[in-house]
């Protein structure tokens, strides 16, 4: 029995590891074949000159200005992006949990509404929105971060979801109004720091959205890093493949600490007593 | 310890609270006297918590006014009342120690850091939890959480204490025990109470009175004594602890019932066919061969047991008696009964 057993966790793990095996193969095989593609000399051998390049801020900045572009753009839209949904998202989900709940689907819904458009048909009716915004703030790349919310909405709704889902917002904060707390406070002293690590895991899936983010951006004419790539394609492909391999690396590298937060915070229960002891 | 606050009188006057068409509160009217510990109870639904989330400011009233210290507080927000509370589900910030938890209210009031430490120190320390000072909530037991929270709503020195069932998420050893330290520190610190439970003996056993709620309203408020010996209704009665309908005829103030003569109390039908409500421990047995009554089911509660006896006219009688004489009764065995002449409410039969 004991042998069926061990022979059956044996097949088991054996499974296991060939999975991994065939989706690491399936994910690694494109990004080695940019790595060999960016590292390619011209009349062959390896060089790392395509690095160097793209490891130089300062000369990218002035070889390849459409890229440099894209860069600025993409920086300041990953900090408005993520700072309008952290305002816009967290009171809002917080006071709905608090006051009507009844809404929670309701939002819910409208949040998660992104995900069953596609990119192509949101430009569509982003167009006219978008003239009016020239129209009244100017035509700068950094405004498409109004967009960006929209689009980011559905994942950093289920990661703050799962966040506030994790502790008793209502009662933290009505012991913290009893204490003396305004709503500021409750928010700031209480609620932001209990959900800090989903406000961060949203946060980092924002970054890697709007740095990966290419469709709006083109057809609606504004620069960010992708429109540079894309451009720079055109002209140099081993630089733009070179700059496309270090945002995956980036995504990659922001999606890796997010999973250790996570597991950091599911190791730490917030408020789930000890058994019963004799006080 | 003496009283660091005399408590404050607090008053609610026609409290009314409609959630859609169910009525919580009904114009509720009750008093609180400076220091004192007043324990609502009743069902889910009769509008206890309600009336506490008034008072707290935590939910409007649709009608009425909330007095305290002479002063109307119905239109001031919850984080201006000055009132600690602790709630039934676990509350204290999962982010900050128990001295943190303690604090917090302190640091708003804009307390130096030093008077914070000694302030939350000395709650600790009445709370019995110095030893805790540095555990997060999720290092200690339910018990010691709700002692943090009543050390947190204390520290503040709260014009008045609410407490919103805060045991009834704890185990029975610890909610006795936790009760009995709650009247304590109440006493200790004198602040003006409003306990809200479902829990009729943790009412009884700490309450200077007791108020039975039904439908949003108030069926009774008096000393845990008198709601149990004295019951104004027959809702009252039968909440409050056990009790058996028996038929009897009323008639001057006195009721026929198996053979015995029950005094009646105030407020009970005084004449015709009426049910009386008569307390397990004013029902006497007796083994008896011939007995026109049955034993049904015994059951052991420690000092005492209950026996479950079926009357000659097929009725289901509960008495209390010594655990001695519980011990020697059987199922079926043949018994006689006896009703000791202890005042009881009579009501018009259903």
């Amino acid at each position: 029995m004991a042998g069926l057993q061990r022979a059956r966790v044996r097949r088991q793990a054996t499974f296991r590891w060939v999975v991994v095996a065939v989706v690491g193969t399936f994910f690694a095989l494109p990004l080695l074949g940019m790595l060999e593609f960016t590292t390619r000399a011209p009349g062959g051998g390896r060089t790392a000159a395509v690095w160097r390049t793209v490891a130089d801020l300062s000369g990218l900045r002035t070889t390849y200005p459409e890229l440099w572009a894209g860069l600025k753009a993409s920086g300041a839209l990953v900090v408005l992006t993520v700072l309008i949904m952290l305002v816009l998202l967290v009171p809002t989900m917080t006071w709905v949990r608090l006051r009507v709940p009844r809404l929670r689907r309701t939002i819910e819904f409208i949040c998660l509404l992104p995900l069953t458009i596609p990119a192509i048909v949101l430009v569509v009716g982003l167009a006219p929105v978008y003239a009016w915004v020239t129209y009244l703030l100017g035509g700068s790349s950094a405004w498409l971060c109004f967009a960006y919310v929209v689009l980011v909405l559905p994942y950093c709704y289920r990661a703050l979801d799962a966040g506030l889902s994790a502790i008793d917002v209502r009662t933290l904060a009505e012991a913290a109004r009893s204490l003396g707390a305004g709503w500021g406070t409750v928010m700031v002293r209480v609620i932001l720091p209990n959900v800090r690590t989903a406000v961060l895991s949203a946060s980092f899936l924002a970054v890697a959205l709007v740095l990966g983010e290419f469709t709006i951006a083109s057809l609606l004419h504004r620069d960010n890093l992708q429109v540079g790539i894309n451009q720079l394609g055109q002209r140099d492909a081993q630089v733009a493949v070179a700059v496309s391999f270090a945002a995956l690396a980036l995504a990659f590298v922001l999606l890796l600490v997010l999973s250790f937060a996570g597991h950091r915070r599911t190791r730490r229960p917030l408020a789930t007593p000890l058994t019963e002891e004799p006080a | 310890m003496t009283p660091q606050r005399q408590g404050v009188a607090v008053r609610l006057e026609g409290l009314s609270r409609h959630y859609g068409a169910v009525r919580a509160l009904d114009g509720l009217d009750l008093e609180l006297a400076p220091g004192e510990l007043v324990a609502l109870l009743g069902p889910s639904g009769c509008g206890k918590t309600t009336a506490l989330r008034l008072l707290a400011g935590l939910e409007d009233a649709d009608a009425g006014r909330v007095v305290v210290d002479g002063r109307d507080l119905t239109d001031v927000p919850v984080s201006k009342r000055d009132m600690g509370m602790v709630f039934q589900a676990y509350s204290l910030f999962p982010h900050m120690t128990a001295r943190q938890n303690v604090a917090f209210g302190l640091r708003l009031r804009g307390r130096s850091a030093a008077e914070q430490r000694s302030r939350a120190g000395e709650m600790l320390e009445l709370v019995g939890l110095s030893s805790q000072a540095d555990r997060y909530a999720h290092q200690m037991s339910g018990g010691q959480q709700q002692r943090v929270a009543l050390a947190r709503a204390l520290a503040i020195e709260p014009q008045v204490l609410l407490l919103d069932e805060p045991l009834s998420a704890l185990d029975a050893k610890v909610r006795v025990q936790l009760r009995d330290e709650i009247r304590r520190i109440q006493l200790d610190v004198g602040a003006t109470t409003l306990l809200v439970t479902h829990d009729q003996e943790e009412a009884l056993a700490v309450a200077d009175r007791v108020g039975v709620m039904r439908s949003g309203r108030l069926e009774q408020i008096a000393a845990p004594s008198v709601i149990y010996t004295t019951p104004a209704t027959a809702f009252v009665a039968e909440f409050v602890g056990l009790t058996n309908r028996l038929d009897g005829i009323a008639a001057d103030g006195v009721a026929q019932v198996l053979r015995a003569r029950i005094p009646l109390l105030p407020g009970s039908s005084t004449s015709g066919p009426v049910s009386v409500l008569v307390r397990p421990e004013s029902v006497e047995v007796h083994t008896q061969r011939d007995g026109d009554a049955e034993v049904v089911a015994t059951s052991f509660l420690g000092s005492l047991g209950r026996v479950r006896v079926r009357t000659a006219d097929g009725a289901l009688l509960l008495a209390q008696v010594p655990t001695g004489e519980a011990g020697v009764l059987q199922v079926g065995d043949r018994v006689t009964l006896a009703l000791r002449p202890v005042p009881a409410l009579a009501v018009g039969r259903d």
